[in-house]
């Protein structure tokens, strides 16, 4: 069986069973990314030489008989806005163009724990602002089941490289859809867990109250795997949360008797895709065959997630990258009159135009005079969006939606109009105002054969419940095993 | 038409930790070598967070309730952003409208001996982090300014008060009672020079005109005090500057911007600075990165069994128990916990409060002083200063002897290091000091300075008491250690009163 269109459960097998070497599927995904990427662009960088290395050192402990951590030997494909150490991580922004942190992650020190290996540094929108990965200041990433669509965003660079199988596992970060709305636009699995409940230490911080890191994975088990890798309370990390941590890996194949599925009606209105909407029908109609109950739930200030997502995350990214001024790293401009013109023209050049749209947005609103009326009354907002989902759980154990309105769009199509592109994370943004987890799972196709993604939320910290609600409908689906044409192997 | 002077003080002291507030590096004071106590945290580098050091709180949080202030049940951490090179996240974090305690007083004495005290309003006392310091170039040669970040992240507490001051000298004693009342609680070093205690002055003045109104002059802040002499002078210049500025403009409070003016203390004078902190809109709001902050009865009752006796209550407790007159219990309790506490071992051992608080205030002190060392370096330690005042009450030696003594062991003698007891007796021993009370030997020594003096003894006799002095003087000289009190009892005896 080919090392590529594996899942990471089967690989880890393998690997365990020394039928494979971490060397030999290292080798294979190096050689499918030189193979692809050319035309997907999903890396912005792959250390081949310090991979083959890491691999190495792993095939070693196994052969002395030492104990291999978890993923033992799997390659993991990074987003490049996880800060690794000698790696650079530039958050696809020329303002950290040559930046190379001094120190790993939480979540990086807990995969060489695991015995991953770090084999590249995905693309991705500048500072995770974005939804389609063309705010990149260095490519664009194309979607492998149609190269002249988007992945999505922003963490498009990592869902495009587990769609095309030049990794089995991926990091993203996930601040309004950022790992979900890739992960439905490129057919794969993607987690945004309980925000809290992964630490956020060497996370670039775009929106530090919406922002999580999560998996992506070909399969719910590659997920659950990954996630039981990352997750767990951090000293460094503040508002990372002291919760007992599930083996989500070994958990995910027990099926759930008695699930209630909500479905909200707010959900299912203009604007979403028909083909979409059929394939969320008929993937309740799947969770009914098994037993499922579906239930309609209301989730009323759900339409104005977007606008409280808009005021909230921009203000906090407003501040978040104050800290990019020229003076102690990053881009400094070459030519300046003083300080303050140090400053201007730094950030000028530094930044792109999203960026520089979010910071303004956030600075206004953040400004005296303004606060009260639109950060103040956001954060009241954002409290009644929880609120909903609180009254919501206490009838349902999940709640089902389309990840987004449409499948992939084009390249291009939405880059004039950034109203638009915000609209495409319509549906996912709501769990990062309430800090509940969600998961994105391959659905189905359009009749162009471009993915369609299940979302599925639960309650704070279920995310057991999730992956194993998402197990139950893909052993009864077979989405989840296409893969793009333009893959190799 | 009257003036009064409004003074309000906004106080910023580095809290004693060993660590930085939202870090773990080491928050010493370390100019030489700049930027070796920073990590990820303090230098902001993307992607770190803080962690709140539990140990800054409770500082904080022990000193507000010494100045009485109400402590929140819930606080919280705001973010407020400037640019600045030595600000590396572009953003302090700070407290804003949730500050940890507000509504405080701290009470001064005012107007010398017997001038009362006076309370001195609190508004509010939070906490931030220090920011690093920029260094640029001095040479002219007009090379790169540089950024020390070593400071960045130090717990800092700002203190703010009401505006309740009256006087460039009440500004001052609040200082002074203020820097008192932290090195008491040991919450902070207070150190001026090393800038963990700093200090802007908020100054205008209210005109009470002849026709009974009264005018307010613009409020201004003066920056870059850096000692509490700077402070003094600094108002003093700042009150005649707008008592002058009032007649020449007119300008009333609210007519003008609220203006910052730099003290410049080689020139005497405060001067304007750049408008650009009033023109900043800080952009306050909740830092996401940090949780809020309850705190319990239990941290409260933890934290209040951990204070001391306030230098107030202990100036009060001195004049009681040792007798001591208001000047001296504030020189004794003025001068730091050490010292007062040094005072009071030794008044305790020689069982003479007035006597001990003479020693300490005027000898040792003034011995401390020519030697440039603290109380804590002072060779003659408590129990040793004790121990000779001791032997004054029981009358085993004089106080000019006494004197002597000590002058004997501060000096240069290595065989008497450390000073000790036995080092006193080795000295009255050496230098035969020990009172006489012999009247046998001294009656002997008293008939012939009688018969020697035919003069005196005729002036003594004719009514002239002072006449004694000279003969107590001559038999003190001819037995050394002789008991001044019963040389003069007997020789009034044998001279029969006048
Ligand atoms: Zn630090």
């Amino acid at each position: 069986m080919s090392i590529l269109g594996a899942t990471a459960g089967e690989l880890v097998k393998r690997l365990d069973r020394g039928d494979v070497t971490s060397i030999d599927v290292t080798t294979a995904y190096l050689e499918a990314i030189a193979a692809a990427d050319g035309k997907v662009n999903a890396f912005l960088h792959v250390n081949r030489d310090k991979a083959l290395e890491q691999a190495r050192a792993i095939d070693e402990k196994r052969r002395r008989g030492q104990c291999v951590g978890a993923l033992g030997g799997l390659p993991v494909a990074i987003k490049d806005v996880i800060c690794t150490q000698g790696e650079p991580t530039t958050c696809g922004s020329r303002m950290l163009e040559r930046f190379v942190p001094p120190y790993d992650a939480h979540v990086i020190s807990r995969l060489r724990e695991a015995d991953a290996v770090l084999i590249g540094r995905t693309n991705m929108d500048e500072f995770a602002m974005g939804s389609s990965t063309e705010n990149s200041a260095y490519k664009t990433t194309s979607n492998p089941w149609d190269l002249t669509r988007t992945p999505g965003g922003s963490s498009g660079g990592s869902a495009a490289a587990v769609a095309a199988c030049m990794a089995p596992l991926a990091l993203g970060s996930d601040t309004g859809g950022s790992i979900r709305q890739p992960a439905g636009f490129c057919g794969v699995v993607g987690m945004k867990p309980t925000y809290g409940r992964v630490s956020r230490y060497g996370l670039v911080a775009y929106a530090s109250s919406l922002d999580q890191i999560g998996p992506f994975a070909n399969d719910v088990g590659g997920a659950a795997l990954l996630l039981e890798t990352i997750a767990g309370h951090d000293h460094r990390d503040s508002t990372s949360v002291a919760a007992a941590v599930p083996e989500y890996s070994r958990t995910v194949e027990e099926p759930l008797t008695g699930l209630r599925i909500g479905i909200a009606k707010e959900h299912f209105v203009s604007g979403l895709d028909q083909q979409v909407e059929a394939a969320i029908r008929n993937a309740l109609e799947v969770y009914r065959s098994l037993g499922a109950e579906i239930k309609e739930v209301s989730l009323p200030h759900s339409k104005y997630a977007v606008a409280v997502y808009y005021i909230v995350a921009p203000s906090e990214a407003s501040s978040n990258l104050a800290r990019y001024d020229g003076v102690h790293y990053g881009h400094r401009a070459a030519h300046f009159d003083n300080m303050i013109d140090m400053y201007c023209a730094s950030r000028a050049e530094g930044f792109g135009a999203e960026v520089k749209r979010r910071i303004m947005l956030g600075t206004y609103a953040l400004s005296a005079g303004y606060y009260d009326a639109y950060y103040l009354k956001a954060l009241k907002v954002r409290r009644l969006i929880r609120n909903d989902f609180d009254a919501a759980f206490r009838e349902v154990d999940v709640i089902a939606s389309p990840v987004a309105p449409t499948p992939a769009f084009k390249i291009g199509e939405l880059v004039n109009d950034p109203l638009a592109m915000y609209l495409s994370d319509i549906y996912t943004i709501s769990a990062n105002l309430a800090g509940l987890p969600g998961i994105s799972i391959p659905a189905g196709f359009s009749q162009t054969n471009l993915p369609i993604g299940l979302q599925l939320l639960a309650p704070p910290f279920e995310e057991e419940r999730l992956l194993r609600a998402a197990r139950m409908f893909e052993r009864e689906t077979d989405w989840h095993r296409r893969r793009p044409a333009s893959a190799p192997g | 038409m009257t003036t009064t002077t409004i003074i309000g003080l906004e106080v910023h002291v580095q809290l004693l930790t060993n660590s930085k507030i939202f870090c773990g590096c080491s928050s010493a004071f370390n100019p030489h070598q700049p930027n070796v106590q920073t990590c990820p945290v303090c230098l902001g580098l993307p992607g770190s967070l803080p962690v709140m050091n539990r140990r800054a709180f409770e500082l904080a949080v022990k000193t507000a309730l010494a100045l009485n202030c109400d402590i929140a049940p819930f606080t919280k951490w705001d973010r407020k952003q400037y640019y600045y090179p030595d600000l590396p996240k572009g953003y302090q974090i700070s407290q804003y409208d949730l500050p940890f305690s507000d509504d405080g007083a701290l009470e001064i004495e005012v107007g010398g001996e017997g001038g009362g005290t006076r309370k001195i309003g609190i508004i509010r006392a939070h906490l931030e982090e220090d920011a690093g310091k920029n260094v640029h170039d001095e040479t002219g040669r007009g090379t790169d300014s540089q950024v020390d970040l070593n400071r960045a992240g130090t717990p800092l507490l700002e203190i703010v008060s009401q505006p309740d001051l009256r006087s460039p000298q009440e500004a001052k004693r609040y200082l002074e009672e203020l820097k008192l009342l932290l090195t008491y609680l040991n919450v902070s070093d207070c150190n001026m020079q090393e800038g963990s205690l700093r200090c802007d002055a908020n100054v205008n003045l209210h005109i009470h005109q002849d026709d009974g109104h009264k005018v307010a002059t613009p409020i201004v802040e003066i920056k870059n005090l850096n000692s509490f002499r700077n402070v003094e002078l600094a108002i003093e210049f700042e009150v005649k500057r707008q008592y002058e500025e009032w007649e020449k403009t007119g300008k009333k409070m609210g007519e003008v911007a609220k203006e910052t003016r730099g003290w410049d203390a080689a020139r005497g004078k405060t001067v304007p600075q750049r408008g650009k902190e009033e023109a900043s809109d800080y952009r306050y709001f909740p830092d996401p990165d940090l949780v809020p902050v309850t705190v319990s009865a239990e941290l409260l009752d933890s934290i209040r069994a951990t204070l001391c006796e306030f230098p107030a209550d202990r100036r009060e407790r001195f004049k009681g128990t040792y007798g001591l007159s208001d000047y001296d219990a504030r020189v004794t309790v003025d001068q730091g916990q050490a010292f007062a506490d040094y005072f009071e071992e030794v008044a305790g051992l020689c069982g003479d409060g007035k006597q001990a608080c003479n020693w300490v205030t005027q000898d040792v002190l003034r011995e401390m002083n020519e030697r440039n060392l603290s109380i804590g370096e002072f060779p003659i330690r408590a129990a040793v200063l004790g121990n000779l005042l001791e032997r004054i009450a029981k009358k085993q030696i004089t106080i000019k002897s006494a004197r002597e003594v000590f002058l004997e062991l501060l000096a240069e003698n290595p065989s008497r290091r450390p000073i000790s007891s036995a080092h006193i007796d080795q000295i009255i021993a050496e230098k035969g000091l020990a009172l006489v009370t012999d009247t046998g030997e001294l009656e002997g020594v008293i008939a012939e300075v009688v018969g020697k003096n035919p003069k005196a003894v005729a002036d003594f006799k004719a009514g002239k008491q002072a006449a004694v002095g000279a003969l107590i003087g001559q038999v003190m000289k001819a037995v050394k250690g002789a008991d001044p009190q019963t040389v003069r009892t007997m020789l009034v005896e044998k001279l029969g009163n006048p």
